[in-house]
């Protein structure tokens, strides 16, 4: 079981900031495969992973990163602050 | 000190304490961001990941301090519902001397803007979009690679 969180336009197209998933998926991107057949609105979030960034465990990663004894995953767009 | 918050803070009043709890700097530099209200922006609402937001300005608060030789540096970023003109941010930071002072806030906020998980929605009279990330900003942060 994984917690997969989401922010800003990601959280809006998906509907949730929240979720957890039970997946086998061993690394970012067969999570992501997995999560993009949930329904349309996933497959929306994940059409075009330019546009996405992901952290591990609160650590910003890649979508080649492994998922071993990960316990959240995070996707959201560029970051905007300052 | 690094605080992410939702109220607002009074700039002289951090920027006092800050220089008060210095001791041997020789130079400070305070850097603020507020909201700029042009093209019809009524104001901002900055969204942030909460479990990450602390380690990761934490993170670049160590690299500036070791990279300048920074004697100290502070971090005030808001979150939440912000309207035109207020306060979104601050950096302060100390140094012998004035170069390393001004280096290491401008590498502060380099690394705030792009690499700190906030995200900014603008608000205007007909409807909201979020801001875009810049190409310029991963540009300026590889000048400190």
């Amino acid at each position: 079981m994984i917690t997969v969180v989401y922010f800003a336009w990601l959280r809006e197209r998906i509907g949730t900031g929240r979720e957890q998933i039970e997946t086998q998926a061993e690394t970012v991107s067969q999570l992501v495969a997995e999560l993009s057949a949930i329904d349309s609105y996933h497959a929306a979030a994940f059409a075009d992973l330019r546009a996405v960034r992901v952290a591990v465990d609160q650590v910003l990663t890649d979508f080649d990163a492994k998922l071993v004894a990960a316990k959240e995953v995070a996707f959201f767009p560029p970051m905007t602050g300052g | 000190m690094i605080s992410v918050q939702s109220a607002p803070f009074d700039l002289g009043d951090i920027a006092n304490r800050f220089a008060a709890a210095q001791t041997g700097a020789g130079a400070i530099v305070t850097f603020s961001g507020v909201v700029r209200g042009d093209g019809g922006l009524i104001g901002l609402e900055i969204e942030h990941y909460p479990a990450m937001t602390l380690p990761a300005i934490e993170d670049m608060v160590s690299a500036a301090r070791a990279r300048f030789g920074l004697l100290d540096a502070w971090v005030i970023h808001r979150y939440g519902r912000l309207g035109v003109g207020e306060v979104i941010m601050m950096v302060a930071a100390s140094a012998s001397h004035r170069k390393d002072a001004f280096a290491g806030a401008e590498f502060l906020m380099d690394y705030l803007k792009s690499r700190a998980p906030f995200w900014k929605k603008e608000h205007r009279a007909d409807g909201t979009a979020w801001v875009a990330a810049k190409d310029s900003d991963e540009v300026s942060l590889t000048r400190w690679d």
